[in-house]
C-alpha cells in the first residue's frame, strides 16, 4: 500500500489543480448568470447544475465517452497535444472539477449578486470599461463569494469518488485519491486500520479547508469595511 | 455645451425634454419623480433614450438616427450621485485616483482637488469611516479628477444634515463659478438653487417647462406651481447694508427700496434673498400714515389672479415681483387692476433670508 502522505498529497494536487483550472470558467459562468440577460440563460443554468443532480457515475461515464481515448474530444487532445486523461491524475482533476463546478458557480454567483450594481455604474461613469469595472469593482467586492466558492469546490474535489473511479479508474499513484484509497482498503482484508487513518486525514483536511475559508472571508470582509 | 433632446418611455410618464446649456451652473429643479435622475442617467450613458440626441461639448454621445450610443466610459461627463457611491474596498485616495480622463479638458491636479475639498486628512481612510459630508466631498473630487466637460450633480446634498450641507454647499458654490465647464445641479431645494446656480431649469413630468435666471423664473406667477413659490412667497434679491446696533435691525437695499428687518447674520455688502409670503403683504393706495409698519414699497399692480371665493393673489411690480394675498372685496373696493399704483406694506417680522 502507498504511504498515507503520498495519497494525501495526490488528493491535494488533484483538488488544487481542479479548482485552479476551473476558477476562471466558474467566475465567467457566475458573472454571466448574475449579470446578463439573454435567451437560453435557463439552459446554461441547468447545464451548470447538471453534475449536482446527475449520479456521479453517469458524469464519469459521460466524461469517458467525451474525453476518453476514443471520445471525440479525448482523441483530438491525444492526437494534437499528446495529452491523455484516462488513468492519469489529470483526468482525476477533470472529474473533480466537473463535479465541483456547480457548487463553485453558485457561491460565486451569490457573491457577485451581492455587489451593488450602482457601484459598477459609478465605475463606468468614471471611465472604466466593463472589463475594468469587473476586475476593479465587482470581483474585489465579490471576494467573500469567490473565496467560499473556491473552498467549497476544493472540499468537494477532495471527496470526489464516483465520477473519478468511472472515468479514470483506480490507479495507485495516479488516480487513487483519498476516497478511492479508503474504498480500496475496505475491500482488502485487514485494511481497516489503514482506512481509519486515511479517514482521519480526510477529516483533518476538510476542517483545515473550512477554517481557511472562514479566516479568509473574515479578513476580506474586514478589508471591505463590512465588519464580521 | 450640453444639449439634450430625447424621448424615453419611463414607468410613470414619458421623458420628452429638450435642454441646451452653456458654461456655468444650471440648477434642475422639480418635484420628486419629475424625471431628474433619469435625465442624468441618459446623459451619463446609464440609460438609453428611445430616440433623440445628446451632445456633450463637441461630442455627440447619443443619436438614434445616426446610430451613435457611446458607452458611459467614453462620455466626457462626471457624475456625483445622490448616494455618493464610493468604492468601499478602496481608500479615499484610491477612490479619487479611480477615474479615467475623458474629453478635451485637462483634469485638475490631485493635490489641487484635495486642497480645495479639504480631503488631505482623509486620504488613507476607508469610505465607511467617513461622515456623509466627507463622502460627498470625495465623490465630488473623484468626478472632477476625470476632467469632465460636464459635471452632473444629482442631489449631492440630499442625505446631509444642516451643518454638513452648508459646508459642502460652500465648496460647490466655489466650484460652479469656474467657467469652462457645464455644471448641472439637480435639487428640490430652492435655497441650493439660489446659492449655486446662474440658471434655473424647471422640470415636471419629464418635460422642461422653463429655463431662465432664478430671478426671472421665480418672479413669474405662471410658474408658481412649478417653483413652489405660491405657498412659500415671493423672493426679493437684496444686498445687506448694515445692522443698527441700537434697535437690532438690519438694513437692506433692494433695488430702489430699503427694507428693515431683525438682525441678520450676513456680512455688509453680501447678497441676501428674502422670502415674503403673500399673506404678509398688505396693499394700500396711499402710503400708510402713522403706521407701525416699517417697510413700505411703491409699485404697480401687474395682474390680479383670483385664488378662491374670498381671496385674490395680486402680483405687484416694485422693481422686483411681490405677491399680496388680499380679499376679493378689497380688490373691488381699491379697484386693483393692472397698472394701478399701490403701496405694499411688508411686515418686518415676515422677512427672513432663504437658507
Amino acid at each position: 500500500m502507498t504511504p498515507v502522505w503520498e495519497i494525501a498529497a495526490l488528493s491535494l494536487k488533484v483538488s488544487l489543480w481542479a479548482v485552479a483550472c476551473s476558477l476562471p470558467a466558474g467566475i465567467a459562468c457566475a458573472w454571466v448568470l448574475a449579470r446578463c440577460r439573454f435567451p437560453g440563460k435557463m439552459l446554461l443554468d441547468g447545464l451548470v447544475h447538471l453534475p449536482l443532480v446527475t449520479p456521479p457515475v453517469v458524469v464519469g461515464y459521460l466524461l469517458l465517452a467525451v474525453l476518453g481515448r476514443n471520445g471525440a474530444l479525448g482523441g483530438w487532445l491525444h492526437d494534437t497535444f499528446g495529452v491523455s486523461l484516462t488513468f492519469t491524475w489529470k483526468g482525476a482533476a477533470v472529474a473533480a472539477a466537473v463535479m465541483a463546478f456547480p457548487l463553485m458557480v453558485r457561491a460565486i454567483r451569490l457573491g457577485i449578486e451581492s455587489v451593488d450594481r450602482r457601484l459598477e455604474e459609478a465605475a463606468r461613469a468614471l471611465g472604466a470599461t466593463p472589463l475594468r469595472a469587473l476586475f476593479t469593482v465587482t470581483l474585489p467586492l465579490a471576494a467573500p463569494g469567490l473565496i467560499s466558492g473556491a473552498l467549497l469546490a476544493f472540499a468537494r474535489c477532495l471527496g470526489e469518488f464516483g465520477a473519478t473511479i468511472t472515468f479514470v479508474s483506480n490507479v495507485p499513484g495516479q488516480t487513487r485519491t483519498l476516497p478511492l484509497a479508503i474504498y480500496t482498503l475496505l475491500q482488502t482484508p485487514e485494511g481497516e486500520t489503514a482506512a481509519a487513518w486515511l479517514a482521519g486525514v480526510s477529516l483533518m483536511l476538510a476542517i483545515l479547508a473550512l477554517a481557511t475559508s472562514e479566516l479568509a472571508a473574515r479578513a476580506v470582509r474586514k478589508r471591505l469595511g463590512r465588519g464580521t | 455645451m450640453l444639449a439634450v433632446n430625447a424621448r424615453k418611455k419611463l414607468a410613470a410618464f414619458e421623458w420628452r425634454g429638450e435642454l441646451r446649456l452653456g458654461f456655468g451652473a444650471t440648477a434642475l429643479f422639480g418635484p420628486s419623480g419629475a424625471g431628474k435622475t433619469s435625465l442624468v442617467n441618459m446623459i451619463a450613458g446609464l440609460l438609453a433614450p428611445d430616440e433623440g440626441e445628446i451632445t456633450i461639448g463637441e461630442t455627440c454621445v447619443f443619436s438614434r438616427s445616426r446610430g451613435i450610443d457611446l458607452p458611459p466610459e467614453r462620455r466626457p461627463v462626471g457624475v456625483v450621485f445622490q448616494d455618493g457611491r464610493l468604492f468601499p474596498h478602496l481608500s479615499v485616495r484610491g477612490n479619487l485616483a479611480y477615474g479615467r480622463r475623458r474629453g478635451s479638458l485637462a483634469p485638475p491636479d490631485m493635490s489641487e482637488v484635495v486642497e480645495r475639498l479639504e480631503l488631505g486628512a482623509l486620504l488613507h481612510r476607508r469610505p465607511m469611516t467617513l461622515s456623509g459630508g466627507e463622502q460627498q466631498r470625495v465623490a465630488i473630487g473623484r468626478a472632477l479628477l476625470t476632467g469632465p466637460e460636464a459635471l452632473l450633480l444629482d442631489e449631492p446634498l440630499a442625505g446631509l444634515d444642516g451643518a454638513r450641507r452648508e459646508q459642502v454647499l460652500g465648496m460647490l458654490a466655489g466650484l460652479s463659478r469656474d467657467t469652462g465647464r457645464v455644471v448641472l445641479y439637480i435639487t428640490h431645494r430652492m435655497g441650493e438653487v439660489l446659492r449655486l446656480a446662474d440658471r434655473l431649469a424647471l422640470i415636471d413630468e419629464g418635460a422642461v417647462k422653463a429655463v431662465g435666471t432664478p430671478r426671472e423664473l421665480l418672479g413669474n406667477p405662471e410658474l408658481q406651481s412649478l417653483t413652489g413659490r405660491r405657498s412659500a412667497g415671493a423672493l426679493l434679491f437684496c444686498r445687506m447694508e448694515r445692522t443698527d446696533a441700537g434697535d437690532g435691525l438690519s438694513r437692506l437695499s433692494c433695488g430702489a427700496h430699503h427694507l428693515l428687518l431683525p438682525r441678520l447674520d450676513a456680512a455688509n455688502g453680501s447678497k441676501v434673498v428674502l422670502q415674503v409670503r403673500a399673506g404678509d403683504v398688505a396693499l394700500s393706495l396711499a402710503p400708510p400714515q402713522q403706521s407701525s409698519a416699517l417697510n413700505v414699497v411703491a409699485g404697480a399692480v401687474e395682474r390680479v389672479l383670483e385664488e378662491d371665493e374670498a381671496f385674490s393673489n395680486v402680483v405687484v411690480d416694485t422693481g422686483q415681483t411681490l405677491w399680496a394675498r388680499v380679499t376679493r372685496r378689497s380688490v373691488r373696493e381699491l379697484k386693483l387692476a393692472p397698472g394701478r399704483r399701490v403701496y405694499a406694506t411688508i411686515k418686518a417680522a415676515s422677512l427672513f433670508s432663504e437658507p
